[in-house]
């Protein structure tokens, strides 16, 4: 347990040096969350009957989806280990004397953390000071914020773990491009990165909460805003405790399978 | 033009050599737009219209926008390596070569997976334009090849501009994907509905609103003046300062040494 540790700390403090790029995504995701809330703005102008939430909740939402965009989107994923693996790399990763998933889970984990932790201070800190039903609404209370923070963890975890996946499937198919457009393309929508779930008409709605990208977005900018509490925290938060057992689980399985017959491209 | 096309073939049978590789690209391409579309599908399944446009409106709208886009990504999308052109000295091969620098470039890499893109752009332009009852006539034609002609070359002078950075700053730059992801991602809806001070920045600033609003507005019958036919091609006046920013960044090009 203890290298994997020691893994994770290593990437965070490689994460933390890039600081010029940290700020270009700073103004990119101002511009983004700034014109997204506007879009909705204009919808809630046309019929603001049929908005399912409140307008500043939605403004939180989207503030906080872009403050931690790197945290819980798929598009956050670094190319490092799909290199890796398309180079030939991977067979020095693979003679170390540690096992492939824990390693690089831990590494996928703390490299989302550092970026995304060091971008999300100052995002969040103008969005608090943008005027009431257009910024950042301060949270609810305290245990809610809490609750925040531990299901935001598991949703970093959750993401985590779909990266290996894509992964292990990238020793399959080496060519990393298309599994990772397809997997972010699937994961925007069905987490709420698009619009959030509230939006969708009920019965895609529900079956959608169930799935385990629900677990990344949805569940933890949603206890933020207020909108899940009570016992339907509960039951959100378990099933996100249940997918990240399920994913791990699931990746290990592609990775025993996978690692029987790895290939090494290249020299 | 010639040698462009030779180009052009040795890039396409490049790609078919991994066909498996290629065909999971473009259905990987194809689903960040349409994930995109989904999520506008749902919006108007709940809110029927926004700021006075429908549902088929601005799907006619977004279908322009991707197709421009998605051709510049395409044709343009050497100037989108072209940090790493720089950091490994391709691009002083490029200087060494008795041909137009930005001919080689564009010639350099050829992104044809983004016809998944442009394939549903196709597809959401004609399902607009049959449901939107457009009274057809041929300045209204011309309005629509226009759109995307401009589109395209916006899209591409962008390219060019982020490239042209790239002669300065020796790296990629993340915020000039606001101008060209962002724009694509929000100039979905028609630029009117974010409000006037927006519409002001895409019109004088960078000219999205003159492929995209006012010619619209045209084709729904919504404005009148002959001119919004003609504003894409005022649009594309933009590439001047992003080339004489390339110019620039040419003249001062210092090699990286590798």
């Amino acid at each position: 347990m203890k290298k994997y540790i020691a893994f994770f700390r290593m990437r965070f403090a490689m994460g933390l040096q890039y600081r010029a790029a940290a700020l270009g995504g700073l103004v990119c995701q101002f511009f983004w969350g700034a014109m997204a809330i506007l879009a909705f703005q204009a919808f809630y102008e046309s019929d603001p009957g049929a908005f399912p939430m409140e307008f500043h909740a939605l403004s939180s939402y989207i503030w906080l989806q872009q403050a931690l965009l790197i945290m819980i989107t798929f598009n956050g994923m670094d190319n490092e280990f799909l290199n890796v693996i398309q180079n030939g790399n991977v067979a020095y990763e693979l003679c170390r004397p540690v096992s492939l998933y824990p390693m690089w889970y831990a590494r996928t984990a703390a490299s989302r953390v550092s970026a995304g932790g060091l971008r999300c201070g100052p995002t969040l800190l103008v969005a608090l000071l943008i005027p009431a039903p257009f910024g950042l609404m301060p949270p609810p209370s305290l245990s809610t914020f809490l609750w925040f923070l531990l299901s935001l963890a598991l949703a970093v975890g959750v993401v985590a773990a779909m990266t290996m996946i894509v992964l292990m499937i990238t020793f399959h198919t080496i060519s990393p491009r298309g599994v990772r457009l397809i997997a972010i393309g699937v994961t925007d929508f069905f987490a709420g990165a698009i619009i959030p779930l509230p939006f969708f008409p009920q019965g895609i709605r529900q079956v959608m909460e169930l799935l385990p990208f629900s677990a990344i977005q949805n569940v933890p900018l949603r206890i933020y805003t207020g909108d899940i509490c009570g016992p339907e925290l509960g039951y959100h938060m378990l099933l996100q405790v249940f997918w990240l057992a399920a994913l791990i689980a699931l990746g290990k399985l592609l990775e025993w399978k996978e690692l029987k017959n790895v290939v090494i491209q290249g020299g | 033009m010639r040698l462009y096309l030779k180009y052009f073939l040795i890039h396409l049978k490049s790609v078919m050599q991994y066909k498996g590789s290629f065909f999971a690209t473009v259905t990987g391409s194809f689903f960040t737009s349409f994930s995109v579309f989904l999520g506008v599908f749902f919006m108007f399944q709940r809110f029927h219209t926004v700021a006075g446009f429908s549902y088929e409106e601005v799907l006619l709208c977004y279908g322009i926008m991707l197709m421009g886009f998605s051709i510049a990504q395409m044709f343009a999308s050497g100037f989108k390596v072209f940090d790493s052109m720089i950091a490994n000295g391709e691009f002083d091969r490029i200087l060494c070569r008795p041909r137009n620098e930005i001919f080689q470039v564009l010639a350099f890499r050829i992104d044809f997976v983004r016809i998944g893109m442009l394939l549903q752009g196709m597809v959401m332009l004609v399902y607009g334009l049959l449901s939107c009852q457009v009274d057809w006539n041929f300045p209204r034609v011309l309005t629509v090849v226009f759109m995307v002609a401009g589109g395209m070359t916006l899209f591409s002078a962008l390219f060019l501009l982020e490239g042209a950075i790239a002669f300065f700053t020796l790296q990629g730059l993340e915020f000039m994907n606001v101008f060209t992801y962002g724009a694509i991602e929000h100039g979905k809806y028609p630029i009117g509905i974010y409000g006037r001070g927006m519409l002001l920045f895409c019109t004088f600033c960078i000219p999205y609103a003159l492929v995209q609003y006012y010619p619209l507005l045209y084709l729904l019958g919504r404005a009148d003046e002959w001119w919004n036919i003609f504003l894409p091609l005022a649009a594309c006046l933009f590439v001047l300062p992003c080339w004489v920013v390339w110019r620039i960044g040419v003249r001062h090009y210092k090699s990286t040494g590798s």
